[in-house]
């Protein structure tokens, strides 16, 4: 939960600006993005997503010590990884 | 000396060690806290202490929001999930967190509909799913969190969904810190202070710890070499007698926050008087809870809920343990009535507890069990 897992963005949900596709480890799961609002990430950009929101902008280098420090963690991460997984954000 | 998992750069966390060894005053003792969990997690997994002079003790804070649930709120939450046609749905971490009758999955296991989810989104989807139901999320976890609670309850204003509410535990770091500070149990001299939690709520909050109180605060990141340097510059700070607010996660950080989360936060829910901590009592101004304009979405007020305090298992110590008055290992229970598969207390459920912390990782490094049996 208190986990920060860093996304990348691929694309905006066409009608729903406050959502966006994102790739983390590999899976692709919707996330909102609204609290971005004042300076919205684009695709390719990187975010650090708290319980299926993205909190804040980050770049390619600290996403990959991000996650680094998460693949450290082990188990939490994978329990959190999972649970992204079943995630159906709409 | 053997280090619990050694980490890519552990040379140069040797020569930052170095460096804090010699801003060290000879014969003084330096108790610097750490507020969050997952600050813990990564001390404790890459063996940071054992880098540290002796004269420098690293104390765990409260900054874990499993383990500052109250047991009479898990009991609350199991007397919501008991009403009929609720489905109470909580994030993975808390489902194991005893009451002071069995977990949540306890409850599950005898035919509560308790789910877990991600994101309090998919317990939006479960409401828009089920109509003929009440979905409850229970909501817990300081500002990291908070501000995903507030916006889902904006959505489902917005949607005009009648059958979804929270159950409001949110907490907030600095009514806490500061009840630390206030604590005659401790003498603290510095503080690193959280990382995520500051992404929401920014490095201004914390000026007072260093204005009123004259103890240097450092945010700090989760790599182990972002904690030696943010030991560093407290220690820079403490060499020099200053004391200041800095900022080494800057590159998540920003110094004011995010401000959208914070209004998000602001219009949907406002401070209680007084909430419970789990071991740190009752603190003023320390929680969140659901604006009467948002009345239909808080539990509280749609159904009757207990509320009944219930005290902590006598041979429970997490209060002593998140107040950083005791190490883990010094708990009465540690490591043997209570371990992560049975967990008496809460700083043993959440791997951000520091019990569950020092019980996977502490333990394997030969000098904390030195100084375990010193103690």
């Amino acid at each position: 939960m208190c986990l920060g897992i860093p996304g990348e963005v691929i694309e905006f949900l066409p009608d729903q600006p406050d959502l966006a596709r994102v790739e983390v480890s590999g899976v692709r799961r919707v996330i909102n993005v609204g609290l971005l609002s004042d300076d919205l990430p684009t695709p390719g950009e990187w975010v650090l997503i708290h319980v299926g929101f993205a909190l804040s902008k980050i770049d390619e280098q600290e996403a990959a010590a991000a996650l680094e420090f998460l693949e450290g963690i082990g188990q939490a991460y994978e329990d959190e990884l999972a649970a992204l997984s079943d995630s159906q954000i709409e | 000396m053997r280090f619990v998992d050694e980490f890519r750069d552990s040379e140069k966390a040797r020569a930052l060690a170095a460096k804090i060894a010699g801003l060290c005053e000879p014969g003084r003792q330096y108790k610097l806290m750490e507020v969050c969990g997952g600050h813990t997690h990564t001390i404790y997994k890459h063996g940071l202490e054992d880098y540290l002079p002796e004269q420098i003790t690293l104390v765990h804070g409260p900054g874990c929001p499993v383990c500052v649930i109250p047991m009479g709120r898990v009991d609350d939450a199991m007397a919501l999930a008991a009403e009929p046609d609720v489905i109470m749905t909580s994030f993975g971490d808390m489902m194991r967190v005893p009451g002071s009758n069995g977990s949540f999955f306890d409850a599950k296991a005898r035919g509560t509909d308790i789910r877990m989810v991600y994101s309090p989104l998919d317990s939006l989807k479960i409401a828009r799913q089920n109509p003929d139901k009440r979905v409850v999320f229970m909501a817990i976890g300081f500002e990291t969190t908070a501000p995903s609670t507030a916006m889902t309850v904006l959505r489902a204003a917005a949607e005009g969904l009648p059958n979804f509410a929270i159950f409001c535990n949110h907490v907030t770091i600095i009514p806490a810190i500061k009840a630390i500070l206030d604590s005659p149990d401790l003498r603290l001299d510095g503080f690193i202070g959280p990382g995520h939690v500051s992404t929401v709520i920014g490095c201004r909050p914390y000026e007072f710890i260093a204005r009123d109180y004259g103890k240097p605060v450092v945010v700090a990141g989760f790599e182990p070499l972002d904690i030696l340097q943010s030991i560093y510059l407290l220690m820079l700070q403490l060499s020099r007698g200053q004391s200041i607010v800095e900022n080494q996660y800057s590159r998540v950080v920003p110094w004011d926050g995010n401000p959208v989360a914070l209004r998000a936060i602001g219009q949907t829910m406002e401070l209680r008087p007084y909430f419970e901590w789990r071991g740190l009592g009752f603190i003023s101004h320390s929680a969140l809870k659901v604006r009467a304009e948002y009345a239909r979405y808080d539990a509280e007020q749609l159904f009757s809920v207990p509320g009944v305090r219930v005290a902590d298992p006598k041979a429970c110590q997490c209060g002593e343990v998140l107040k950083g008055v005791l190490k883990p290992w010094e708990c009465k229970v540690f490591g043997t009535a209570c371990t992560p598969e049975t967990p008496i207390g809460t700083c043993m459920v959440s791997p951000e507890g520091a019990c569950a912390a020092y019980y996977s990782y502490g333990r394997l490094s030969r000098t904390r069990v030195k100084e375990a049996s010193r103690t």
